[in-house]
């Protein structure tokens, strides 16, 4: 099964959040894993003027963080699968400190999909790519999610692609919005 | 030597258990009567062949002719070892992983033994030389079969948690480790069993066919606890070196899990 998306060209400043929307099967997920270096891909990826096969693969993807769709956990303890959490980072996603000592099997999916996130924070990424990052969450914690990012965006000046189906998300967090279709981008005013 | 020859009708009095297993396994449906038949046969045939192999070979010992046996003999383990994963890796890997494994262990750790240890003259007198290789051949083979099947199966079945930690950072060699460490386990689990069983649970065949020829109980014992050492070195070394080839194969240079390089 071979999908083919672009060619495209797509730049994201810095502290800015760019969301893709479109179709299920439309290639927002592969576009995501091209950029992360997951999925062998033509075409280059730059981070600040340098392209990505000039990092070790591994690096590349601590600086561009994919945040999937679905989490995986491998160690039987939450805290297990992370460090370097900025203090105050889970009380605004609406946990407590003990959420470290939790065992993976008893979270809920959004428990483990907010947890996910502050995962892969803790790497501080430069860049993020989100893959319907809010997608099994109730609305309170869907703005709590919202809220922190852009915290951290601002803060860090991290660029961010944003996949979502959610007009009114997108236009709560997006700087710009482009829609994918038929492998190409096309950018959505209003 | 002592040893009462075995007659063509002694081994024929022997296939009738056989049979009946055979005839019991088809009345029970359990699928296997057949190649139950077939593998009695083979193994009649092929150790027949292997007989008049054996008998020429130790008429000319010559290293050429001992070469050529041995080469086929890890030809033949080597594709074993291929049939035997539920995935293995696409075109000549499938093959050349587990025989360039056995390769390295087996031929390495027989002239050790065949040079260092048994020392004889010359040193690959074939009497010592194939049954040594062949018993390490056919061990190592278990070990490197178990080790790689465990390591591609789990990887299989562990691709989404793979591909999460390499998202997250981790090095191939790093979101690996779990899983090459638990395969290099498996592939060394028979001959720990082996070795910690032997002589209360099970006398090992090389040691019991030296008594039953005639050789004193203690030497066969020595040659025994030899053997048992080679094997364990040479399954050790195989299944260490198979495992991390294969571990190395199943990403690319950019650290992606490159499953598509299994069947």
């Amino acid at each position: 099964m071979t999908h083919h998306i672009g060619p495209l060209d797509l730049r994201v400043d810095p502290a800015r959040c760019v969301c893709l929307s479109g179709a299920s099967g439309s290639g927002k997920t592969l576009l995501l894993r091209a950029i992360a270096d997951l999925d062998p891909h033509q075409g280059t990826v730059w981070l600040d003027e340098r392209p990505c096969d000039s990092f070790p693969a591994p690096e590349w993807r601590r600086r561009v963080g994919l945040l999937p769709a679905e989490s995986k956990w491998w160690y039987e303890r939450v805290g297990e699968h992370m460090g370097g959490l900025e203090p105050g980072w889970l009380e605004q996603l609406g946990f407590s400190g003990q959420v470290l000592e939790w065992e993976v099997r008893r979270c809920s999916t959004g428990e483990r999909q907010r947890l996910a996130l502050l995962r892969l924070l803790a790497n501080r990424p430069q860049a993020l790519l989100l893959d319907e990052p809010t997608a099994s969450l109730d609305p309170a914690n869907v703005r709590r999610m919202e809220t922190l990012l852009e915290k951290y965006r601002i803060q860090y000046g991290v660029a961010v692609l944003w996949v979502s189906h959610d007009p009114e998300q997108i236009r709560r967090v997006a700087t710009r919005h482009f829609e994918l279709r038929d492998g190409h981008l096309l950018e959505q005013t209003g | 030597m002592n040893i009462l020859p075995l007659t063509p009708l002694d081994l024929a009095l022997a296939s009738i258990l056989v049979i009946a297993l055979a005839a019991l396994s088809r009345m029970l449906h359990l699928g296997v009567g057949r190649q139950l038949i077939i593998a009695a046969l083979r193994t009649t045939i092929q150790l027949l062949l292997v007989g008049l192999v054996l008998k020429a070979l130790f008429a000319n010992a010559q290293l050429a002719w001992l070469t050529l046996v041995s080469l086929v003999m890890l030809l033949m383990a080597g594709r074993e070892v291929m049939v035997r994963q539920k995935r293995r890796f696409r075109g000549w890997w499938g093959f050349g992983l587990g025989t360039l494994s056995m390769f390295v262990s087996s031929f390495s750790v027989t002239i050790l033994a065949l040079t260092v240890i048994i020392n004889n003259q010359p040193w690959y007198l074939p009497q010592y030389a194939i049954p040594l290789l062949g018993m390490l051949l056919g061990n190592t083979m278990n070990g490197i079969s178990l080790g790689l099947d465990q390591l591609t199966r789990n990887a299989w079945e562990q691709r989404e948690v793979i591909e999460q930690r390499l998202l997250l950072g981790g090095s191939w060699s790093e979101v690996v480790a779990d899983i090459r460490r638990e395969a290099m386990r498996v592939g060394l689990v028979p001959i720990i069993n082996a070795m910690a069983a032997a002589g209360i649970v099970s006398l090992p065949g090389m040691m019991t066919g030296q008594i039953l020829a005639g050789t004193p109980p203690v030497i066969a014992v020595n040659y025994q606890i030899l053997i048992m050492f080679l094997i364990a070195a040479g399954t050790g070394f195989g299944t260490m070196v198979s495992v991390s080839l294969g571990a190395r194969r199943l990403f690319d240079k950019r650290h992606r899990l490159c499953l598509e390089r299994l069947i």
